[in-house]
């Protein structure tokens, strides 16, 4: 049996998932990354994306749109702003995430504007995704 | 001495009253309930969250780059208080023990020559503050329309506040509101958001993390979340505390209602008897005196 590690996701809200995973796939704010037993502790701001947890006998996926993962060598714990289950993704939920993405993008401050327009062209990446 | 009409009268309205409030204790039980999964529910964020920012800014800390909501602006001359209460009132002392101690804190600010701004949320402590005060409002946040906070109006919450801190209208900025331990405990607390404090890490275990992007680079992003975290926590916990106070104080009400009826019910019964033995000595005095 391959080696598992305690993955965990929570919102602000609730906890969403918690299980034993063989491997988390994870969309980090400098490239996706897969995280399974042993990974060196390291901890990551998310962009928005596709959040996959696989486990032995299930596999949970999650679109996020913000927020950190800390990863150790016997678990990650995934802290998003916001995450629905890829089931629950619809076009319009989509949509209206990337609506509001854009609204922030506008009001966002010189400083910040180029971060806020890098947020809408990923959730704009991840409504074409999930279009196909 | 009160006619026998009146006292039935008062009986009866004491005996609405006490239906109404025993109602609203039942409506606080439940809402306390929900309250209560939330405030539980939203604790595993909110810890993880600290204590990656405990760790960080701990090591970050130090430095001269650290951002200003870690550092602070250098000067602490303009505070911001943001007082949280409910937006309704028969909730026993809750509303008024964070409004005593926004105003011991404000009295002492002032008393220090500090420049004092006053963030209300919440109708009820806009109220009492505003009386001493509105001089010092710069806003309010007004959720009676909202029927379950959400992170979504912590969010707009800690922006508001962000952006001020942006603009540089203050230095730093503190909480109030009432922290939940029972139903008839609710301590009221006063938390210093900007700049970030943390508790003292206390597990020195921790593994050293790699950081990616860099540890500033993370830092600069998970801090204003944290702004937000701590409102939604605080939001939490003062609804807890609410609904909390509410109970108890509605229970203490639906007790002494039906003391008073007891008390009623006797004087109605002893001055009807009075009643009836004067009108016996009446008949009989009368038929003796023939």
């Amino acid at each position: 049996m391959a080696a598992t590690l305690q993955f965990d996701l929570v919102s602000p809200e609730k906890r969403l998932a918690s299980f034993q995973a063989v491997e988390v796939q994870i969309p980090g704010a400098d490239g996706d990354m897969t995280a399974m037993e042993g990974h060196t502790p390291t901890i990551t701001t998310l962009r928005p994306g596709i959040l996959k947890a696989v486990g032995t006998d299930k596999t949970l996926a999650f679109a996020v749109t913000g927020g950190f993962a800390e990863i150790t060598a016997a678990g990650v714990s995934v802290l998003a702003e916001q995450a629905v289950p890829v089931e629950d993704l619809s076009g319009t939920v989509l949509d209206g995430m990337i609506d509001q993405a854009r609204e922030l993008a506008s009001m966002a401050l010189p400083d910040d504007k180029d971060m806020a327009e890098k947020l809408v062209q990923d959730m704009m990446a991840l409504r074409q995704h999930q279009a196909h | 001495m009160p006619s026998l009409k009146d006292l039935k009268n008062k009986i009866t309205s004491i005996k609405n009253t006490r239906k109404i409030t025993k109602a609203m204790q039942m409506v606080a039980a439940a809402k306390l309930r929900r309250a209560q999964e939330a405030a539980e529910a939203g604790r595993p964020y909110a810890e993880r969250m600290n204590a990656v920012m405990a760790g960080l800014s701990a090591s970050v800390g130090g430095s001269t780059s650290a951002p200003r909501l870690l550092a602070g602006t250098g000067s602490n001359k303009v505070h911001l208080l943001v007082v949280m209460t409910a937006e309704r009132g028969l909730c026993g002392g809750f509303n008024s023990t964070i409004v005593r101690l926004a105003r011991v804190r404000i009295n002492a600010l002032l008393g220090q020559g500090k420049t004092v701004k006053i963030l209300t949320v919440g109708k009820k402590g806009r109220e009492q503050l505003k009386r001493d005060f509105a001089a010092h409002f710069v806003g309010h946040v007004d959720l009676s329309e909202v029927k379950r906070v959400g992170y979504v109006q912590a969010q707009a919450i800690a922006k508001d506040i962000l952006q001020r801190f942006d603009a540089g209208e203050f230095d730093v900025a503190t909480l109030f509101f009432n922290r939940f331990q029972s139903v008839i405990a609710q301590v009221p607390t006063a938390q210093q958001v900007i700049p970030a404090k943390f508790e003292a890490v206390e597990d020195t275990t921790t593994a050293l993390y790699d950081y990616e992007p860099s540890e500033e680079g993370i830092l600069a992003d998970l801090l204003p979340r944290g702004v937000a975290t701590q409102v939604f926590t605080a939001l939490l916990e003062n609804g807890a505390s609410e609904q909390g106070a509410r109970m108890s104080a509605m229970d203490n009400a639906t007790r002494n209602a039906g003391d008073m009826i007891d008390k009623y019910t006797t004087i109605y019964n002893r001055s009807r008897q009075a009643a009836i033995t004067k009108e016996l000595i009446e008949i009989i005095s009368g038929a003796e005196a023939l």
